[in-house]
């Protein structure tokens, strides 16, 4: 007896980051992280910076996702995402550098200038989380 | 007759340009390669935002979004897209003999120009238009990061009112044989691109379907314009392909011609110096 998986497909403008089966997905959705397990209805979100993390068995994963959305139809679940990155993938120390230059910046910036920022700050702390878990 | 010495001089020279041109052949051969794989890859996320924007749309109607808003096409805005570097045939000069067709045309009253690609920008300066942005070195190394911010830079355009229509004017790669200059209307959205979604599936939407519509537009212009670049992109490499593949064809064929000289030459002196040997030693023995 096989039990029913997701197929879950992310993608970024510059390729196809995972291809799998899996048991259970969680997003980083707009309004708030959302998870995803088989015959989920059909759905159509808009992403945030966050975690996407997903599940094989007992086995978790993480990827670091910037904006994008997501479409989950009849078990496929497919991520558009303008950036995703693989832990093994991100410069932890590049991040931290991000983060303190983030941060110095938040504290004079405002308007547009702070939501870059802030994205930016968002960006370099998912990193760190994902890169350095477990 | 030519002496010998400057012949072998000419065909040492021609033979150090066949080596070059081949070794560019060679070069653009892998960037094709590369360019080709950029394009095959941005291909799945190309295609399920289309169909995601189509069923979208088909649910919310392509209501007033200003993306979407059709204007008397006065004053617009032309984008030709040449490379940065030459030696690729006549790549550049059909976009550019096209974009210099379409500003003098009169078919709008106003063509600004946005120049995108070294050769572009060289060629307007020397035709007294003045682009009125222009972007150069960005074809070496085209991400989506740099393509979002040029379509970005041209949606606003479009959206404070600054133009009522932007084209874009660029060679579309077909084959390695075959480039193809093609124009291509950006803004505003061609309705058709939108319609004829297949209503499969009630979505859950979060947020709600007009929000996430505004969400996604700008990005399906963004991806119009990373994908023209990318095709660009390939049809460059595949324009110096094919000139320096003839280029070193040529090459190959003035080689043999100079050889052929060269040789008749060589044997012409060496049969002029053993008359004159000859006959010397008849005029000796006849003594």
């Amino acid at each position: 007896m096989t039990v029913a998986k997701l197929h879950l497909k992310v993608v970024t403008p510059t390729r196809v980051v995972v291809e799998a089966d899996v048991d259970e997905v969680t997003l980083p959705g707009a309004l708030g992280a959302l998870g995803i397990l088989p015959g989920h209805a059909p759905l159509l979100c808009a992403l945030r910076i966050g975690e996407l993390g997903y599940r094989q068995g007992s086995r978790e994963h993480y990827l670091a996702l910037q904006w994008g959305f997501a479409e989950v139809a009849a078990d496929d679940v497919t991520v558009l995402a303008d950036v995703a990155e693989l832990p093994a993938e991100i410069d932890v120390e590049a991040a931290r550098a991000d983060k303190l230059s983030a941060e110095d910046a938040l504290r004079a910036a405002s308007g547009e200038e702070f939501e870059q920022q802030r994205a930016q700050l968002e960006s370099a702390v998912t990193r760190i989380a994902v890169a350095t878990r477990r | 007759m030519a002496n010998t010495q400057a012949l072998r001089r000419r065909i040492r020279s021609v033979k150090s340009t066949q080596q070059i041109t081949k070794a560019m052949k060679m070069v653009a051969a892998a960037r094709l390669r590369r360019a080709q794989n950029l394009i095959v890859e941005a291909r799945p996320y190309a295609n399920s935002l289309g169909s995601v924007l189509r069923s979208l749309a088909g649910r919310v109607g392509t209501h007033r979004h200003p993306l979407l808003q059709e204007r008397e096409e006065r004053r617009v805005t032309l984008v030709a897209m040449t490379s940065d570097k030459g030696l690729c045939g006549a790549f550049n000069s059909n976009v550019l003999r096209e974009a210099h067709a379409l500003v003098l045309s009169g078919r709008w009253e106003q063509v600004d120009v946005v120049a995108v690609g070294r050769k572009g920008i060289d060629f307007f300066k020397h035709r007294g238009i003045k682009p009125v942005a222009a972007f150069g070195d960005l074809m070496s190394r085209i991400t989506p990061a740099v393509a979002f911010a040029l379509a970005k830079s041209l949606a606003k355009r479009f959206s404070d009112g600054e133009t009522d229509a932007i084209y874009l004017l660029s060679n579309r790669f077909r084959s390695i044989i075959q480039q193809k200059v093609v124009l291509a209307r950006l803004l505003p959205i061609e309705r058709g691109e939108l319609e004829g979604g297949a209503q499969l599936t009630s979505y859950i939407f979060e947020p709600a379907p007009r929000a996430l519509l505004d969400h996604l537009l700008p990005r399906h212009v963004e991806f119009a314009v990373l994908r023209a670049l990318l095709s660009s992109q390939a049809a460059e490499h595949a324009a110096r392909m094919t000139a320096m593949g003839a280029a070193s064809k040529n090459a190959a064929e003035m080689i043999d011609s100079l050889t052929l000289t060269y040789n008749r030459v060589r044997q012409a002196s060496i049969t002029k110096e053993l008359i004159e040997i000859v006959s010397g030693a008849q005029a000796l023995g006849e003594r």
